[in-house]
């Protein structure tokens, strides 16, 4: 994590603002990826209907929220013209609920019941009237987010997998096999830290360097247990602090899941992953006892590189070449960073020479200064 | 600074408001120095600003400011149209910053809240401040040291711009030696200096990466009959008998680069070389005054020749002291550095004291950063230096850090670069 908390606490309060301003305003999401309260329509399917709460619509992205009231496994697709498929969800088992969101530009559609997931479904056309650039734009930033949204999804449930793994060896009292899996636990947490952080009371308790940890307050997480293995070289008494971690890090991971991004955010993620990596990573400061940084270090680069992939239609459309540049760059601290590889990991920080330092230095300022504009780059245009 | 920045009206800020160009700016500042072709200057205003355009870049006989940042950098692209374009977007920068604006087309301010400000910003609100910018290209950036032609400059590299010898006592550290390219940032204002090479860089990364840098903070050289010669840290006047912007047929001989020296690209430029010497202060402050005195050959009051009187009296080598022997000692520094022992050798010097704190063992890291601007540095700076090697000074200073460069031309106009011809 970064070392100043309340850099954090800032910045988790600012998205929350964000979030919040966006859904009060209630017209116009833009590049939310989630749609406003007026935006959501029910939708209520069962083996004979389809029952849409709503179907006269004005251009913008509209959430579908399925109930399947019917005895039989539902679908629901949103088709455009010539039975184009704009929208589907699957698998909607009896009882359940699932949502759906989709970006529509004028015209005719058709939401479309499927009880069984077979035939041509139980259809209902939706209307939808307005201003088409506008939504068009709203589409593709929305589109974007959604891509992240599901890319933060994988990793958080990696996260906890892997968490899971690394605690049970800690309890275990397994050293070994809890020192082998503390790099790649953290990896999927490396990832997405920018979301974790929209929580800022949670990123200090589960990524808090023993520095950052205020006086009379508890050294807890990731790095407690690094000391417990690296330095201390006792895990007899960490089961707990073990426990901990893995509860903290269950519910960010759900927080993050459901946490409301604009496409700008995801953009300026990416750049405090490469923050993340030019101040701690850098330094060798975030694994002080294991100085296994490089595992953090690629998984930051790695998040980074996903947000910009989920950014990756608007910004080739908004500026092709400064998105040529963000490629090289990444292109060569990957180059860069794979001189470093060392059987399925990394070489340790202490293994790595001044020189080595100052040229992976050199390429992430490389990307980090055209990585520092994105998010101006991905705003909505109205 | 001799006036607020509310009096001169020419903050920062002020003026991206109001002046559209580096030509209105002068005219704006109704103090600023007035340059001639020559490029030699009137008095000192220490708020206003300095024209960056001209047959000669600013920054060399521009009467030396208090405060020095001094940045090294190397190349780590690959591609000569990378280093066009970042030439490009320096030299537009310079202009900018030398006028008093901010660098970028929004600055420090005016952009797009949600993204990055084109200036840092803690520039805003001072003036000018006299900032020059000067660049120098290394020999590196010709042919780096496995040989190799990386920008296709090879044939371009001038004769002048031969590595420099060892010299006795040599005790340089590569990290802070050398460098593809320097940029010398100098005003009243440290912070306006410092803003500058910030700016610099960040504009470089992916580009160039610093390589070293050097703080200064106070001149040690006169480069105007206007200027008093200011003290180095071993408490001495320096520069007395240096070059001055008023000697223009002496600039012409000894400085700038004639038409049909060397390469064409070159014409109207100069050769810098920069020392970083550290100096042993506190064994040179336990030195008797008498014996500070014979090293330097200066009494160090007046600043007088040893056997002279004032400061600019001439220095009489023949002249015997009281006992007999020479008034200024054989040994003596200004002897050795003087150019009728040097074959006439003669060089503009720049330099500017230093500290970087204190070194762990409790001594002030300190001394002084050597800066010298020359025709040819093969016929100004080394037989200077080679004759040094017996200077008693030595025994009190290390030469830690080394860096040559050529200068080229000054650009211009708007639209030009520096370095434009090197690339034409």
């Amino acid at each position: 994590m970064n070392a100043p908390h309340n850099r954090l606490m800032i910045g988790g309060a600012l998205a929350a603002t964000v979030a919040l301003a966006l859904a009060g305003c209630g017209g116009d999401d833009a590049g939310g990826g989630e749609t406003p309260a007026g935006n959501e329509i029910a939708v209520t399917a069962t083996d004979t209907e389809c029952t849409l709460s709503k179907t006269d619509l004005t251009t913008g992205n509209y959430t579908f929220a399925v109930e399947n009231k019917g005895t039989q496994v539902t679908e629901f697709y949103v088709y455009g013209p010539d039975d184009l498929i704009v929208g589907e969800v699957e698998n909607i088992a009896p009882g359940l609920s699932r949502k759906l969101t989709v970006p529509l530009k004028s015209g005719s559609y058709q939401g479309t019941c499927k009880p069984g997931m077979v035939g041509d479904g139980i259809r209902q056309t939706l209307t939808v009237t307005g201003d088409d650039a506008a939504a068009a734009d709203d589409a593709e930033l929305a589109a974007a987010v959604a891509t992240y949204k599901q890319y933060v999804a994988t990793q958080a449930d990696e996260l906890v997998t892997l968490t899971g793994q690394f605690t049970e060896a800690v309890k275990k009292g397994d050293a070994d096999e809890a020192k082998r899996l503390f790099p790649l636990a953290r990896e999927p947490w490396e990832r997405i830290e920018p979301v974790a952080e929209i929580f800022g009371d949670l990123d200090p308790i589960i990524d808090g360097r023993e520095g950052d940890v205020p006086e009379g307050g508890e050294f807890t997480g990731f790095h407690k247990l690094e000391k417990d293995l690296w330095e201390t070289k006792d895990i007899s008494k960490s089961g707990e602090m073990a426990d901990k971690l893995l509860t903290d890090v269950k519910e960010i991971a759900e927080k993050a899941k459901g946490a409301e991004l604009t496409a700008a955010q995801v953009g300026n993620g990416a750049k405090e992953l490469l923050d993340e990596v030019a101040s701690t990573k850098m330094t060798g400061e975030e694994d002080e006892f294991s100085h296994t940084d490089l595992w953090d270090f690629n998984a930051n680069i790695s998040g980074a590189q996903q947000a910009i992939e989920a950014l990756r239609p608007v910004l080739a459309a908004r500026d092709a070449a400064f998105l040529g540049t963000l490629d090289t760059a990444f292109k060569n601290v990957n180059d860069t960073l794979a001189q470093h590889r060392k059987g399925d990991g990394w070489k340790l920080h202490t293994e790595l020479t001044d020189a080595d330092l100052k040229e992976l230095s050199d390429v992430i300022n490389a990307l980090a200064e055209p990585l520092s504009h994105v998010g101006a780059k991905v705003l909505p245009t109205q | 600074m001799s006036s607020s920045t509310d009096q001169s009206g020419l903050s920062r800020r002020a003026m991206l408001g109001v002046v559209g160009g580096a030509g209105v700016a002068v005219g704006v500042a109704g103090a600023s120095i007035a340059y001639g072709p020559q490029g030699t200057a009137h008095a000192a205003d220490v708020d206003g600003p300095i024209e960056f355009y001209g047959e000669h870049q600013a920054g060399i006989v521009t009467p030396a400011q208090d405060r020095l940042h001094f940045a090294a950098f190397d190349l780590i692209t690959e591609s000569r149209d990378d280093l066009v374009a970042l030439l490009r977007a320096w030299s537009e920068a310079a202009a900018q910053m030398t006028a008093g604006r901010p660098a970028g087309a929004t600055g420090a301010v005016d952009g797009h809240p949600a993204a990055p400000p084109d200036d840092t910003g803690e520039a805003l609100d001072l003036p000018p401040g006299g900032l020059t910018l000067t660049i120098g290209f290394g020999p590196s950036l010709f042919v780096d040291a496995e040989g190799r032609d990386r920008f296709g400059l090879a044939d371009r590299k001038p004769e002048a711009l031969a590595e420099l010898p060892h010299f006795v006592g040599d005790a340089l550290r590569p990290e802070i030696s050398d460098g593809d390219l320097c940029v010398q940032a100098c005003a009243y204002d440290p912070q306006v200096a410092v803003h500058a090479i910030r700016n610099l860089a960040r504009i470089g990364f992916g580009k160039v990466s610093v390589r070293w840098s050097q703080l200064g903070f106070g001149r040690t050289s006169a480069t105007s009959r206007e200027q008093t010669t200011p003290r180095n840290m071993m408490g001495f006047k320096d520069g007395t008998n240096n070059l001055k912007a008023e000697d223009t047929a002496l600039l012409g001989e000894h400085v700038w680069v004639p038409e049909g020296e060397g390469p064409a690209w070159m014409a109207g430029g100069s050769y810098v070389v920069t020392r970083r010497i550290r100096m042993t202060i506190e064994t040179w402050d336990r030195t008797p005054l008498g014996e500070q005195e014979t090293i330097i050959g200066r009494t160090k009051g007046s600043g007088a020749p040893l056997g002279g009187v004032k400061e600019f009296d001439e220095l009489d080598f023949g002249k015997a002291g009281a006992d007999g022997t020479p008034a200024i000692p054989m040994q003596a520094h200004v002897r050795l550095a003087h150019h009728s022992t040097t074959n006439g050798a003669r060089m503009l010097r720049r330099g500017y004291n230093f500290t970087d704190g204190s070194d762990g063992l409790g001594r002030l890291d300190a001394g002084l950063f050597f800066i010298a601007y020359q025709r040819d540095p093969r016929t100004g700076f080394v037989p200077v230096q080679l004759n040094l090697a017996s200077d008693v000074l030595n025994e009190y200073i290390r030469h830690v850090g080394s860096g040559l460069f050529a200068c080229p031309p000054g650009v211009k106009g708007p639209g030009g670069f520096w370095g434009e011809g090197l690339f034409g």
